[in-house]
This record gives structure tokens, C-alpha cells and sequence, in this order.
């Protein structure tokens, strides 16, 4: 994977950048020695690191703003960070880019109950949205594994998903409105409080679009009541196919649990072996929440067991105390961590048809046996969104390329029985160079029209997303 | 009046490539009347491509019309969850509504408060541009964050930036029962107050609106559980009964307004600035419904009357539906958000063939 080389003519210009960036921002706002930059080298796509040029924290929209309008008159690439848990290295910056952080943009502006909003500065992490709402019986639907670390700013960016999106959608399905500079230093108040766009749907190419569109500084999004209760049940199968038949079965049927997360034998003895949490030893793991008052619960989790037994499952467990139910939890939450004790790992994101999921299963086996590097299941059964985990050595020289073609592979196969390179990570520097496979040239052509409007000298992160040769007239 | 009528992607593409001036791009036809352009008409775009239910997925030809849709999917007991409003009633029009159409203005209707609009049902589309250039963007799967989602864009846009030829839609089971309660009730503030706290409560309300003398509350759900939800909401909000009839159609459609000789506006606001507008019209004279919680305002205005000179320290937009007005019937955006839309508009629409009529 290749980064563009920087601009020397930039990097001459160091000085003056980071000269005329600290006059215009308070003090502590700017960083551009070596040691400090070092903790912007990357996100959490480790593999590839490059510190930037400089760094910025502004402390207000108008910060950006002054920033922004630094770096277009310089000429001088922008990479906007949120908390850089990207694990497509969407905040990775490059040697002659100055990254402009929301770190420090944390404040709630508004709540508002009555109208089931909040409105917050984007640097605030996604958990502490729920945690300043939460004690008034309400949450931020939009649950990502990394929730207690990254920011709404890169959920935005992202277009984030989480266990739970199942019922309550992803992030542009919550959010109603933006403030967001562009890279000429123009602030845009795009949305608001109210459901939906007077004329164009612009928050629809906003939302996901990988920092490549405007900094965004500030946020309204929906909360909800929460629900009176919600209890998991955990469900054992002898094979993959079956377990996937059956997911298939209880979506027809009507039944729509918040959340149904699926794990394969691999990842079940890691996150057992790491978590404890007294996990099956079976082929294929199902985890499914419904929500409700107890007997809504009840009523929910009688009619899944019923589908399920149709297939015949090797365990049913249904959790009858809070305890349980962060027990059968506990092991699918720490699943990344655990196979990260184990192993190095690259962690996949491709979406499917729910209905592919045996024959995906199946072809990820036969390239795990190909490659010769073991795989590891576990992902969001309910919509399609695969994170196969491809276990590698880090030490090995060779493995990660190995590893790389072989993720590449999976995600041909997605794209190939009607899925998508991404469900939720994003596109990055990570699959730039797939996006050709899932899009014609026509079609990325359109997308690179929609970043010419709000960035007409393509400064904002634009070694991100589309192939480097597709975009090579664009980028300066 | 001409009427194209391409019976396929490619011969579209090529009517747009031939085109030297404005389309009216036509589904149905039951938005607007004819105008004085040649109409581009999506009728011969039809079908259904692809229905899984196992995986709550529909992939349809964007002129496919609605009923038609929703039979197929009603045979395996599922349904588009945003509840497409039917603009017959209010315009007068005849014709039948078809998918694209209502995918292109977003119709959404009581249901958006709690499901979501047209655009979150929406997965993915392919439209041919002003260049006659076809795009595919989305795709058929439920997560999807693979470059820019161009597809929702589509959402409302009308057609301005291409003409919608396939759509892909995640649809929602049928819920086994539906229950609607209503509390008398004359003021808009009180209405929203106890919308509001149906809303933010966790009984999963997919209707909340007020019809000028009750306000109206919607559960679905399996049957035990929409009877266990219509007795808590009852009892945190006194006086709620059940209705037995079904008005959210009429709610959804602007229907008891429709026969008014007046101007039908259509307001898309905060909840809680619904109440405060919806007070002002009335005293000056409009009828005036809400939905969404408050959200949605419909208006029925005596006609030429600007109605966003009442609103200009509430936020939010409103569109006249019908009527002439010298205002322009869609509220104008910011000066900067605006600039943004017309640069997308000239990218993909660099002639303004698709440049909307109004
Ligand atoms: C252990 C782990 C688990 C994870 N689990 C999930 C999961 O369940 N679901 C999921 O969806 N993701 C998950 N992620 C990925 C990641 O956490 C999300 O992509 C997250 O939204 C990134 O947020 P961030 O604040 O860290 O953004 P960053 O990494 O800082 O940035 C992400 C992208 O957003 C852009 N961006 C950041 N700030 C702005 C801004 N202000 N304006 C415009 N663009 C901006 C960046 O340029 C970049 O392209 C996980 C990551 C880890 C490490």
C-alpha cells in the first residue's frame, strides 16, 4: 500500500506553516515537535505510520476555521482526527499534511428531552453522548465496539456501526445536523434539529465521508428512551450453515432483536480462553438481544427459541439475571481483544447478503487453507456485516503482505455475492485500491465530483478512499 | 406533449445524451401536473429485480408503482416501513404513485418519527446523470460504508441529480397488530407536551401526531405486547383511549385539509417549535395538523399567505405543496449550504435538464 510521496515544496515551507498556524491559534494549540507529533503517526491500522507536518487542537469552530483557511491559502494538505481509532487509517496522516484534531471540542451544547436531541461539539467520545443523557432514561443508538475511545466527529466521518444498529440503524440514521467548515474556512450550518432536508440531502454524502468533505465541529443528534430491559440469548450449532439458515428464519419471521452477533469455533475458544465467559465449545455461536419489559422479552425470545430449534442447536442458553446476560456478553465484547492475545490479526469489514453466509463461510475456509493463515469469525449476523479476522505474525516477513492479499481476496468475495467492500470501518488507505472492484469507473467518477464541490483543490485527506490513480489529475 | 418513455436503462441514457433542453421527469405523475417541457417517463422502467425476505431486502426498477410493490410484499407479509405519503388527495392529481417518485421526494410519512424516512430505508440506487452517464452507488446490503453514499443523496432531490432508475430498499415485517389511541385535546402545546412524553417513553411509538382536536398515538407490535404498551401509555398519559379507526393514512396524506380552498403547506420543524407555530397560524386564521411528535407541521393557509414570515426564529423549512404565493414553493436554503447543492446540481447536471420546476 502506497502513500503519495510528500510535496518537498510544503515541507520547505515548514516554518512559515507552523509560524503563521501558531499565530493565528492560541497558545498549547499547535504541536510540531518530533516527540509530539509521534502520537498522531497513526490510528489504529498500526501497520503504517507517518507523522505528520504538524498537528492543530482548536479549541472552537472558529479555530478550525482560522486553520482551514491557513492551510487552503498555503496549499497545504488537511487530515481532520477525531480519536484515531480508525482501523482503516482514515486519520493516518501523510509527511506534508497538517492534522487538525477535535480532540478538545468536547462540550454538550444542548439537550433537549422534549424533543429527544443533544447537540454536541464532535470531539466528545461517542459513550459519554449516552453518558450525559443516560441518567434521564435515554442513550445515542450507535454503539461501535471502540465506543468508550472514539469521537462522534469520526463516527461521522465513518458513518459508524454498532451491535445494536440492527434495530436502531447506523450513524446517518441518527444524525440530524451538522456545523462544518469547509476547506476554504467557510462554516456551513447543514440540518438541525428538525427530521430531514429542505432541499438537497447533503448530510447523506457527509456522513461517511471519510474527512475528505469539511472538518465537522458540532453535531445534533437523535437519543432515544431506553428500553425498559433487554436480555440476550446464546444459541450453539454444529455448523456455520445452519446457524446462518437460522438467522435467515428468525428475520422472515418477524421476530427483530436488536442485535444478532455470530462467532465461529476460532474466535469462541480465544474469547473464551481470554474472557471466561463459559462460552460453548461449538462449530458456530449465535448471540441475539431482544428488548422490552419482561414479558415483551419473554414472549420475543419464546418465538426465537422456537425457530431455533427447528435447526437443531447442540445448546440453547437464555441469560434470567443481569448477570448472565453481561456474561454471554462479556466473551463477544472482548473478541477482539481476545484474539489479540493470541495473534496478530487484521480485521476484516465486508457486508453480505444474510442469505450468503454459508457460502461466504465456507470459501473464507478454503482461502484460510490456501494462504495457509487461520481465520477467525465474528460479526454482525443480523445485517450481513462480516469481520473475519485473519490471523498473521507480525515478526514473519512476508506474513502481513500474505495476510493483505489474502483479506483482499475475502473482500472480492463479498463484493462478488452482492455485499460490499465495508460495512462500517470505512474505506481508508485500507481498501483504496479494491474500490475498483466493487465500483465502475463512471461510478467513482461521480463520487470524486461530489468531493470537487466541497473541496475544489482536493486538500482535505484526498490520499483516502479512491485509488491513487483514479484521483491523480484531482490531488495537487 | 411529448412523453418519453425509454424501456430500458441505455435507451434513457440515450434520450438524456440526445436531449437539448429541461425534462419534467415523470413516475406516476401524481406530484405535479404537466408543464411546458417534454416529460421523461420512468413507466417503462418496471419490475421488481430482486425480493429476498429472508434478508428484509427488495430491489424494484424505479418506475415500478407503489401498490404494485407493496402486493409483492404483502404476500410475504412485510411492507415499506416509511409509509410513502399519496399526494393525489392535496394536488388533485390522478395517476399512480410509483417508487421512484417517492424515493426522489422522500416521502416519508407518521412512521419517519420512529422508523425513519424514506432515505434510511434506503440501500442503494442507480441513476443515469445529466450526461447520460449511469451510476450505481449503495448496493443491496444492509451496512455499507464503501465511498460516498450518493445513493441517499437521491433522497429528495427530485430527480435534479439524475433520473432513478433502481432502487434497493431494506423492507420491515408486517407487525402482527396495530393500536391507536386518542386523547382530546384543542391546544398544539399541550398536544406536543403529551407526544413528547409518549415519545420519550419506552413503549415504542410509531405515530404521534394531533389532528386539531386529539392527539392521535400509534403501537404495532405482536399482540400482547401492543395491549401491555397501550395500558402503560395510558396510564402515564390520562385520558388516552383506544380509537377504532385507522386515521393515519388520512394523517399521512393531508387529507382533511385537501378539500380546503386554500394553500397546503408542509413544515419540517423541532417538535417543540411545532407547538409554537402551529399557535400562530391558528390565530391567524390556517388550519393546522402535526405529526412526527410536532415535527411536521401541515398548514392549510388562506392563499398567498407567506408562512415562513412566521417561522423565521423556529429553524426548519417549509415547502408549499399547493398554491401560487410569491414566495418560491421550496424554502430557500443558507446562502452557503446552497451553493453546495447548486454545484453538486451543475456537476451532475451540467445542462440543467433536470433543473426541478418549482
Ligand atoms: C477495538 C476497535 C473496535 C472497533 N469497533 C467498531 C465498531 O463496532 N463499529 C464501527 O463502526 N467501528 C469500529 N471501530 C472503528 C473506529 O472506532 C470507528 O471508525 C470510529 O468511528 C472512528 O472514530 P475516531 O474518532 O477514532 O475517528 P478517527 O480515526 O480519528 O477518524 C476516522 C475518520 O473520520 C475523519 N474525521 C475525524 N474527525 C473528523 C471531523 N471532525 N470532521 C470530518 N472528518 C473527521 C478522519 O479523517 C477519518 O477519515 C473499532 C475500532 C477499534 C480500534
Amino acid at each position: 500500500m502506497e502513500l503519495p510521496s510528500p510535496n518537498p515544496a510544503i515541507l520547505d515551507r515548514r516554518a512559515e506553516i507552523v509560524a503563521r498556524l501558531k499565530a493565528a491559534l492560541p497558545a498549547g494549540t499547535v504541536i510540531d515537535d518530533p516527540r509530539g507529533l509521534v502520537a498522531y503517526e497513526c490510528d489504529a491500522l498500526t501497520a503504517y505510520r507517518c507523522p505528520p507536518l504538524a498537528v492543530a487542537l482548536p479549541r472552537s469552530t472558529q479555530e478550525v476555521a482560522e486553520a482551514l483557511k491557513i492551510c487552503h491559502e498555503m496549499g497545504v494538505p488537511v487530515v481532520p482526527r477525531g480519536a484515531g481509532t480508525s482501523l482503516a487509517g482514515g486519520s493516518l496522516p501523510t509527511g506534508d499534511a497538517v492534522v487538525i484534531g477535535v480532540a478538545r471540542l468536547t462540550r454538550v451544547l444542548e439537550t433537549d428531552y422534549a424533543d429527544r436531541i443533544i447537540r454536541v461539539e464532535t470531539g466528545r467520545t461517542n459513550l459519554s453522548v449516552t453518558g450525559a443523557v443516560e441518567a434521564d432514561g435515554f442513550f445515542y443508538a450507535p454503539d461501535p465496539s471502540s465506543q468508550l475511545a472514539c469521537a462522534i466527529s469520526g463516527n461521522i466521518g465513518m458513518n459508524s456501526g454498532g451491535a445494536h444498529c440492527l434495530k436502531y440503524g447506523v450513524t446517518t440514521n441518527n444524525l440530524l445536523g451538522v456545523t462544518m467548515v469547509l476547506m476554504d474556512g467557510t462554516v456551513v450550518e447543514i440540518g438541525g434539529a428538525h427530521m430531514d432536508a429542505g432541499d438537497l440531502d447533503l448530510l447523506s454524502v457527509i456522513c461517511g465521508s471519510e474527512g475528505q468533505l469539511g472538518i465537522v465541529t458540532e453535531a445534533t443528534l437523535r437519543i432515544l428512551p431506553k428500553p425498559e430491559g433487554a436480555r440476550p440469548v446464546l444459541m450453539g450449532f454444529g455448523s456455520s450453515r445452519v446457524a446462518g439458515a437460522c438467522v435467515s428464519d428468525i428475520i422472515e419471521a418477524g421476530v427483530l432483536p436488536v442485535a444478532i452477533e455470530f462467532m465461529d469455533r476460532p474466535c469462541i475458544r480465544a474469547c473464551e480462553a481470554f474472557a471466561h465467559a463459559g462460552y460453548p465449545d461449538v462449530e458456530a455461536l449465535l448471540i441475539i438481544e431482544v428488548e422490552g419489559s419482561p414479558a415483551e422479552i419473554d414472549h420475543q425470545l419464546r418465538l426465537i427459541r422456537g425457530i431455533a430449534e427447528r435447526h437443531g442447536p447442540e445448546v440453547i442458553r437464555e441469560s434470567t439475571t443481569a448477570e448472565e446476560s453481561a456474561a454471554i456478553w462479556l466473551g463477544r465484547k472482548s473478541a477482539f481483544g481476545a484474539m489479540g492475545q493470541i495473534n496478530d490479526y487484521m480485521c476484516l469489514d465486508g457486508t453480505i447478503p444474510v442469505t450468503e453466509l454459508p457460502l461466504v463461510l465456507e470459501r473464507i475456509g478454503e482461502l484460510s487453507a490456501q494462504y495457509g493463515l487461520g481465520v477467525a469469525n465474528v460479526f454482525h449476523a443480523g445485517d450481513g456485516n462480516m469481520h473475519p479476522l485473519i490471523l498473521f505474525d507480525a515478526n514473519k516477513p512476508g506474513d502481513l503482505e500474505l495476510c493483505e492479499q489474502m483479506g483482499a481476496d475475502i473482500l472480492k468475495l463479498c463484493v462478488e455475492v452482492g455485499g460490499c467492500l465495508t460495512g462500517e470501518h470505512g474505506v481508508g488507505v485500507e481498501k483504496r485500491d479494491l474500490m475498483t472492484v466493487q465500483f465502475s469507473e463512471d461510478d467513482l467518477e461521480a463520487q470524486l465530483k461530489v468531493k470537487d464541490v466541497f473541496d475544489p483543490k482536493w486538500l482535505l485527506n484526498a490520499a483516502k478512499v479512491f485509488p491513487l490513480a483514479v484521483t491523480e489529475g484531482r490531488r495537487p | 406533449m411529448t412523453v418519453i418513455a425509454p424501456a430500458c436503462e441505455a435507451e434513457l441514457a440515450e434520450a438524456i445524451r440526445a436531449a437539448n433542453g429541461p425534462f419534467a421527469i415523470r413516475g406516476g405523475g401524481t406530484r405535479s401536473p404537466a408543464a411546458d417541457r417534454p416529460v421523461l417517463s420512468t413507466a417503462g422502467l418496471v419490475g421488481v429485480v430482486l425480493y429476498e425476505p429472508g434478508a428484509l431486502t427488495l430491489v424494484v426498477k424505479a418506475g415500478t408503482p407503489l401498490a404494485e410493490v407493496e402486493d409483492v410484499l404483502a404476500a410475504k407479509n412485510q411492507r415499506l416501513a416509511f409509509e410513502p405519503m399519496d399526494h393525489r388527495p392535496v394536488l388533485g392529481t390522478s395517476g399512480d404513485p410509483t417508487i421512484g417518485g417517492a424515493l426522489a421526494v422522500n416521502a416519508s410519512g407518521p412512521r419517519r418519527v420512529q422508523a425513519g424516512a424514506a432515505r434510511d430505508f434506503l440501500l442503494g440506487a442507480v441513476f443515469v446523470d445529466g450526461e447520460g452517464t449511469r451510476v450505481r452507488n449503495g448496493g443491496r446490503v444492509m451496512k455499507n460504508v464503501t465511498g460516498y453514499d450518493l445513493a441517499r443523496l437521491q433522497a429528495g432531490a427530485r430527480g435534479s441529480l439524475g433520473v432513478l432508475t433502481e432502487l434497493s430498499f431494506k423492507v420491515l415485517p408486517v407487525p402482527e397488530r396495530v393500536a391507536t389511541l386518542a386523547l382530546a385535546c384543542d391546544t398544539p402545546g399541550r398536544a406536543v407536551a403529551e407526544m413528547s412524553r409518549a415519545l420519550g417513553s419506552p413503549y415504542e411509538v410509531t405515530g404521534a401526531a394531533w389532528d386539531g382536536a386529539r392527539v392521535l398515538l400509534r403501537i404495532e407490535g405482536f399482540a400482547d405486547s401492543v395491549a401491555y404498551r397501550a395500558g402503560e401509555l395510558a396510564r402515564i398519559i390520562p385520558g388516552l383511549a383506544p380509537a377504532d379507526e385507522d386515521p393515519w393514512p388520512a394523517l399521512r396524506d393531508g387529507a382533511a385539509l385537501a378539500p380546503m380552498e386554500r394553500d397546503i403547506w408542509r413544515v419540517s420543524l423541532r417538535a417543540s417549535h411545532g407547538a409554537v407555530l402551529a399557535e400562530r397560524l391558528r390565530e391567524a386564521g390556517a388550519a393546522v395538523q402535526l405529526d412526527w411528535g410536532g415535527a411536521l407541521l401541515w398548514a392549510a393557509t388562506a392563499p398567498g399567505t407567506d408562512l415562513r414570515a412566521e417561522m423565521a426564529d423556529l429553524g426548519g423549512h417549509a415547502t408549499r405543496l399547493r398554491g401560487q404565493g410569491s414566495t418560491p414553493a421550496r424554502h430557500p436554503d443558507p446562502a452557503p449550504v446552497a451553493a453546495l447543492a447548486a454545484g453538486l446540481r451543475q456537476k451532475f447536471d451540467p445542462r440543467g435538464l433536470f433543473a426541478p420546476e418549482g
